[in-house]
């Protein structure tokens, strides 16, 4: 069987690629899927820690169900909003939409 | 009526209409003089009665008319005041009546009733005169009424209340008060034409210098009142147990009795208010009041008031006197009164005033008569007082006569003359002959002339007692005054209506009306007639044919009669003798003036007489000694050292140093500390916010960035602090 630090690994690793692409990406829908990134890795340390260490309550499972509706809900709005941004302001770039500093 | 409810009621009339007057009628000349006249006839007509009276009753002075009401509770008793006539009372009184009825009628006259209002007469300044166009149809210069004619009434009616309170109060302490009205109202009068400097710089020297003797008076009062518990006449006067105990307890002063002290205080007060040296420089200047003013204080009332007093407290003088030694209070009061007589005398020589001269030879007579009380003449100084008060108002009278007819001159030509200076009058005789008349006989009775006048048996008996009392340098000294006073007396007549006119104004110069001339007559009989009530028995040839009633009269005010001075021919031909050189010389010299002539007495004296005109310089030595220093003391040292200098500086000082503390607080602890604490926390968060600025740059992957150093930092100190905590 696969020992768990191999999931663990390789969530930290999705993580840190999202982690990246929310800090590294300047259009805003690929700073979006970054975040993605981050919640499914999440959802694998919770299925991953599930499976290994108390296979007998469902609670893993259910949280990362739970995860999936949140994020499919966080991406309808950021999507959205960036749709509204580009609108008004013609860009999704994210380094020009600096508007919180005033 | 009883007899001591018309004493009560003489001395009210006046005072009611000065009342009157002054809140009723004093729109109303015509009204107001008749109120005013009336009051004086009324009272006069009281005085009359009770002096009537008197005369019936034997031995009056054991049994006066007394009468008194409680007044003012004293502890456990009251304080009385009332009314008391005794011999010397009486006798005042007539001649207060008198004297003062004959001024209030010649008023009338003298501020010109009846004439046309003046031109441009103002309150405050004498009339100047009106224009009326006469029957030829030429337009004349004629005299005009007083301004200002009521208040003049008033203000002599509350003088008369004055006068008669005080001859008729039986204690010191309304005697004060009487005398405190007459110098409130001679202050009013003498400063009647206030719109003239000279007359309110008079009224005011009049006022304080009275003011001086007034309040050695009142010490005087006080000390009597603490020493014996009353002020009533006869409980201290007429006692002769409360008299010995005053003259033998010591008053721990100067070695004088407590009867000595008090009668020096009581007599400092008639020195101010008799106008004795040294406090005698108030009455000449007094004489820039109306002419009946100057009778009214000159002759009947305020002067005659201060020896009236003297005579009063005599027994307090001469407590302890025995076998004709005098006391040293008599010594004072000797001295006093004959330096004065002869003092003013020599002044009154080289005066060309006509109101002057009478201002300096009243201030002489009283001086006859203190110095006459000095050595213990006491009838003879109560009957100068009463025959001087008739002829020195008529004398008075007189000199305002001629002044009005001058004035009346002067009008006339419209040239501006002194209308009072002497040397500017001559030959009045013939314009004005009833004046001319009366005055003679006044300046005869005052010089003294032989027989006829009621001066001559006045002055004779002052004489008289000196030198039968062997006070020899009192004698020659009122015997030289004599002299002066009969020299300038007659200098004083022929410069006035002998010779010829010496300018256009005396040539124009007219008789005055008959409310003016009647008072003169009457003044002038009483100016002769005065003197035959008082001629000593054993007097050659017509001694005992009218019997000597005032000596016995007026000496039985005191408990011990005095006893009258045996005859002497010495002072009779001294008395003659200088009352008829000084007649003559004053003729003799004076008879032959030419206008603009210079005054032969100052050719005779050279620089004497310039001494004399300036009266010895008192003016200027009282001005050197009191006024400036007065001066100096409200100027420079109260208002510029102690006012502006100290107590400013004070205040300034204070005000200062708050202004310096103030301004050291704000620049030293609130400025630095509590300013500079508020700001830098202020400039400090700004400096800070200033700084940070930079972090919020508005993209939202920075904030990221540096939430996960953050979160990574706290993360790792978090773990090590943990870890190493252990």
């Amino acid at each position: 069987m696969i020992p768990l630090s191999w999931y663990l690994i390789f969530a930290a690793a999705l993580f840190s690629i999202g982690l990246f692409g929310v800090l590294a990406r300047k259009n805003a829908v690929a700073i979006l899927m970054g975040v993605e990134l981050m919640l499914n890795a999440v959802n694998i340390n919770l299925v991953a820690f599930w499976r290994y260490q108390r296979p007998d309550i469902i609670a893993g499972q259910v949280f990362a169900v739970m995860v999936f509706a949140v994020a499919a809900a966080e991406v309808a709005v950021g999507l959205a909003l960036i749709i509204s941004i580009y609108r008004r302001r013609n860009t999704i770039v994210a380094d020009n939409i600096d508007m919180l500093k005033l | 009526m009883a007899i001591t409810t018309i004493i009560w009621l003489i001395p009210l009339p006046p005072l009611l209409a000065f009342f009157i007057i002054v809140l009723l009628t004093n729109r109303s000349r015509a009204l107001s003089h008749t109120i005013a006249v009336g009051s004086a006839l009324l009272s006069w007509l009281g005085s009359m009665i009770v002096f009537a009276s008197a005369l019936s009753i034997k031995h009056f002075g054991e049994n006066p008319f007394t009468d008194s009401i409680p007044w003012l509770p004293v502890g456990d008793d009251w304080f009385l005041i009332g009314v008391q006539v005794d011999p010397l009372s009486a006798a005042s009184l007539f001649f207060v009546a008198w004297t003062i009825l004959m001024i209030f009628i010649y008023s009338v006259g003298y501020h010109n009733f009846g004439q046309p209002k003046g031109d441009h007469d103002v309150k405050g300044l004498p009339p100047h005169g009106a224009s009326v166009i006469g029957a030829d149809g030429h337009v004349h210069q004629v005299p005009s009424v007083e301004p200002m004619y009521s208040r003049f009434f008033a203000f002599i009616g509350l003088f008369a209340f004055g006068m008669y309170l005080l001859v008729l109060s039986d204690n010191l302490l309304t005697l004060f008060v009487g005398w405190e009205i007459m110098g409130l109202c001679s202050y009013l009068l003498i400063g009647f034409w206030y719109g003239k400097p000279s007359a309110r710089a008079a009224m005011i020297k009049a006022f304080i210098t009275t003011r001086v003797g007034d309040v050695f008076m009142l010490l005087g009062i006080a000390y009597l009142y603490s020493a014996t518990g009353t002020l009533n006449y006869r409980a201290i006067l007429y006692n002769e147990e409360v008299l010995h105990t005053l003259s033998t307890t010591a008053s721990g002063f100067l070695g004088l009795s407590a009867a000595g002290l008090i009668g020096i205080f009581l007599f400092i007060g008639a020195v101010g208010k008799s106008a004795q040296f040294p406090l005698h420089v108030w009455l000449p200047d007094a004489m820039e009041g109306p002419t009946p003013v100057s009778a009214m204080i000159h002759a009947a009332t305020m002067v005659s008031a201060g020896v009236y007093m003297t005579i009063r407290i005599f027994p307090l003088l001469s407590a302890g006197m025995d076998h004709g030694e005098l006391t040293s209070p008599m010594m004072v009061v000797a001295f006093i009164g004959a330096f004065t007589a002869l003092f003013a005398a020599s002044i009154a020589v080289a005066q060309n005033d006509i109101k002057r001269v009478l201002a300096y030879s009243t201030i002489s007579q009283l001086g006859y008569m203190i110095a006459a009380l000095g050595i213990g003449a006491y009838v003879a100084a109560a009957f100068h007082l009463i025959t001087h008060a008739f002829f020195k108002a008529l004398l008075f009278l007189g000199s305002g006569s001629v002044i009005h007819g001058m004035e009346h001159g002067v009008l006339h030509t419209g040239k501006h003359i002194d209308p009072q200076d002497m040397f500017n009058m001559g030959g009045l005789r013939k314009k004005m002959p009833v004046t001319f008349w009366t005055f003679l006989i006044g300046g005869f009775a005052l010089s003294g002339f032989p027989l006829v006048t009621a001066g001559f048996w006045s002055k004779d008996e002052i004489l008289a007692d000196a030198f039968g009392h062997n006070h020899m340098v009192v004698f020659i000294i009122l015997a030289l005054a004599a002299l002066l006073t009969a020299f300038y007396t007659m200098r004083q007549i022929t410069l006035t209506f002998f010779g010829e006119p010496r300018t256009d104004a005396a040539h124009h110069a007219h008789e005055t009306p008959w409310t003016m001339t009647t008072p003169l007559v009457i003044l002038a009989f009483f100016a002769v007639a005065a003197g035959w009530v008082g001629i000593p028995e054993h007097f050659p040839l017509i001694g005992g044919v009218v019997p000597n009633w005032f000596h016995d009269f007026v000496g039985g005010t005191l408990i011990e009669h005095p006893k009258a001075v045996e005859f002497n021919s010495i002072p009779l031909l001294t008395s003659l003798v200088v009352a008829l050189g000084g007649l003559s010389l004053g003729w003799w010299v004076y008879r032959d003036i030419k206008t603009g002539a210079v005054d032969p007495v100052q050719k005779f004296l050279g620089p004497v007489y310039t001494v004399l005109k300036n009266k010895y310089y008192f003016d200027e030595l009282y001005d050197f000694l009191f006024v400036r220093p007065a001066f100096w003391i409200s100027e420079t040292f109260t208002y510029l050292w102690m006012d502006r200098g100290v107590i400013d500086g004070i205040l300034h000082g204070t005000s200062n140093l708050a202004y310096h503390l103030g301004g050291m607080f704000r620049n030293y602890i609130d400025k630095p500390v509590v300013n500079g604490a508020g700001d830098l926390v202020g400039n400090t968060t700004k400096r800070i916010g200033h700084g940070l600025r930079f972090i919020q740059s508005g993209r939202v992957q920075q904030y990221m960035i540096s939430a996960l150093i953050v979160g990574a930092v706290i993360s790792i100190l978090f773990y090590y602090l943990t870890n190493f905590a252990q």
